[in-house]
């Protein structure tokens, strides 16, 4: 077990570090420097600025200091777009209004998805089983950014149901639409897996042992078979993780919920990179340890994968 | 048939009798194996064809049109909800876009940069990922181990936000857009083509082609990648699709495909900001192509699949 973890890590620390390079490269490579405009500062100016920011020191100082300060004091470094605005402000905006939608997404998506694929994989060959295949072909070629107008569409312009956008402090109203549009995808992921899994389950060994046993179908179900095919789900978790945040680029962009997809989308068009740059390496280091953790509890609760 | 029924007692002459056992005895190959399950496959067969139609719209649909992507007609812009109707009599059979432009000339030309990339990038996949993954998995031992994990480390790279990185330091573009997901796409393919020629290398006829002292990229090349083939074509079959989900993605937030050209993500994303104002044939006529092609590639890899697989032989 150790020997694994300790794999592991030594896979995500040079990502890390490739993370942070590549980011901070591309920034330094981009055309103009942060305050170049079209009426060219007077020379002084901008000498005082970039020394107030630290860009007249040399890259690998910059790099340095900037780590330096994450690690530190969990600072991201300010916004060169707008004065009053840093990287920390804009993800304690955005955050929690990510975290809200994205958590109540995942788990509609492993309700919904688990009952699904269970529920398909007992009744195998059934009308429900060809659903429940049916609505995971469905899915697939339905990407959020489909899901979501045709969402607006019939529940806000041809019903008028719920609103069309705006979070509004988080009132269900506005959830509702954001999560569907965001949890469809995984639902059929995770019901497929699951599905997947209990059929094998259901075909091993200890199943029929149980059978022998004269044991009912619902115990041996909810007993035996219903935890080792849950299983695959866990290893799900890490790019569920990741849907979440690059699916908040677009649910963002549509429902102007204001979650952190918008900042990161807006900072792309404004060319502030600092903030995109922050962003990043906060969202891809959250990414990369989400999905260590979650292998190493996977392996922890699956010795089988610890080879 | 009725002749032969006709007659029940006639004996069948000899010779049609050795003709049919040679015909019996004849071995299938691998490849008539996998074309005759494939043909048997309905959703598969009627796949192929509508993205063939679907292909044919792309190259050659703008010569049933007299209009092009960018001339704004002035007449209808601002009134498009009702002057600009999808229409066969005047010629613009999807109607009008928001900016007055052509919109049947506007989807042929998107879906033709969408099917482009997905195809190009699935292809640069192949291509890199079967020579990666071929040279690591048989060449072993510590050149193998250093190959993948640089691979496991790219891959837990989040590349979404790397490409949208890339896409706004570089410069916006299409070609921007092939060599980004071109960077990551290869990914995959190098792992399970790694694994396949670890079950292939300790055959015989690679023995035998290391005993004569055929060169290891001569032996890579001719005899690994060949057997490679079913495994890789399955597997790009379903990456087109992904590739087109991704530049849709991109495209749809504004920052892949520029103006005046076009993607079936930026069609969706423009039919999705007009839609309340009764223009529905915007969001419609993409929407269209792009879940019909994405059904379609996801029933031909499955057919393929299917048709390939050695485990159900």
């Amino acid at each position: 077990m150790l020997n694994f973890i300790i794999r592991r890590v030594a896979v995500a620390i040079p990502t890390l570090i490739i993370l942070l390079v590549a980011s901070f490269w591309l920034m330094q490579t981009a055309p103009g420097g942060p305050f170049t405009s079209e009426r060219p500062l007077p020379a002084q100016v901008l000498a005082n600025i970039e020394a107030k920011y630290g860009l007249d020191q040399p890259v690998y100082k910059q790099l340095w200091d900037y780590v330096v300060g994450i690690v530190t004091q969990f600072d991201f470094g300010p916004s060169y777009k707008y004065k009053d605005r840093s990287v920390n402000d804009i993800i304690a905006q955005g955050f929690p209004v990510t975290l809200t939608y994205g958590i109540i997404s995942f788990l509609v998506a492993i309700i919904i998805g688990g009952a699904l694929g269970i529920s398909a994989a007992i009744r195998q060959n059934s009308w429900l089983d060809y659903f429940a295949v049916g609505v995971t072909i469905g899915a697939q070629v339905l990407p959020n950014f489909v899901m979501a107008p045709i969402l607006i569409l019939v529940f806000t312009l041809w019903l008028g149901w719920l609103p069309g956008g705006g979070w509004n402090g988080g009132q269900w109203q506005h959830i509702i639409m954001p999560v569907i549009a965001l949890s469809t995808s995984y639902m059929a992921s995770i019901a497929r897996l699951t599905r997947s899994s209990m059929l094998e389950v259901l075909r091993s060994n200890f199943i029929r042992t149980a059978r022998a046993k004269g044991l009912p179908d619902n115990v041996i179900i909810w007993r035996h078979a219903l935890k080792p095919s849950l299983l695959p789900v866990i290893s799900y978790l890490g790019p569920a993780f990741v849907g979440m945040v690059t699916g908040s680029f677009i649910i963002d962009a549509i429902f102007g919920t204001g979650g952190i997809g918008y900042f990161y989308v807006n900072s792309a068009f404004n060319r502030d990179y600092a903030v995109m740059m922050g962003l990043t390496i906060l969202l891809g280091s959250m990414t990369i340890l989400f999905n260590m953790v979650v292998d190493i509890l996977y392996a922890w609760i699956d010795p089988k994968i610890r080879l | 048939m009725n002749d032969r029924l006709a007659q029940p007692f006639q004996q069948p002459k000899t010779r049609e009798i050795a003709e049919r056992m040679a015909e019996d005895v004849k071995g299938r190959s691998l490849w008539a194996d996998a074309r005759r399950r494939f043909v048997a496959n309905r959703a598969a067969m009627v796949s192929v064809v509508v993205l063939t139609l679907i292909v044919l719209f792309s190259l050659f649909g703008q010569a049933i049109s007299e209009y092009d992507i960018e001339t704004i007609d002035w007449d209808v812009l601002g009134n498009v909800a009702t002057a600009g109707k999808p229409s066969i009599s005047n010629g613009h059979y999807f109607g009008f876009d928001e900016n007055g432009r052509d919109l049947y000339n506007r989807v042929v030309q998107g879906s033709r940069i969408s099917l482009a990339v997905g195809v190009i990038g699935a292809l640069v996949a192949v291509i890199v990922g079967t020579i990666y993954g071929a040279t690591a998995g048989f060449i072993g031992g510590r050149v193998d181990s250093i190959m993948m994990r640089l691979v496991d480390i790219f891959m837990s790279i989040p590349y979404m936000f790397v490409l949208i990185l890339l896409l706004v330091v570089a410069g916006r573009s299409i070609t921007m857009i092939f060599v980004g997901i071109g960077l990551t796409a290869w990914l995959d393919m190098s792992r399970i083509v790694r694994g396949q020629t670890l079950s292939i290398k300790n055959r015989e006829f690679v023995e035998a082609a290391i005993a004569i002292g055929v060169p290891t990229w001569r032996i890579i090349i001719r005899h690994i990648v060949p057997n490679l083939l079913g495994v890789v074509v399955v597997y790009a079959t379903l990456l087109v699709p992904q590739m087109i989900l991704t530049e849709s993605f991109i495209s749809f937030l504004g920052l892949g495909v520029q103006e005046p050209f076009t993607s079936w993500g930026a069609l969706l994303s423009e039919g999705t900001k007009t839609m309340n104002y009764g223009t529905l044939w915007h969001l419609a006529f993409p929407l269209f192509f792009f879940v019909v092609t994405i059904f379609c590639f996801f029933f031909i890899g499955d057919g393929l699949r299917d048709a390939l697989d050695p485990k159900d032989r």
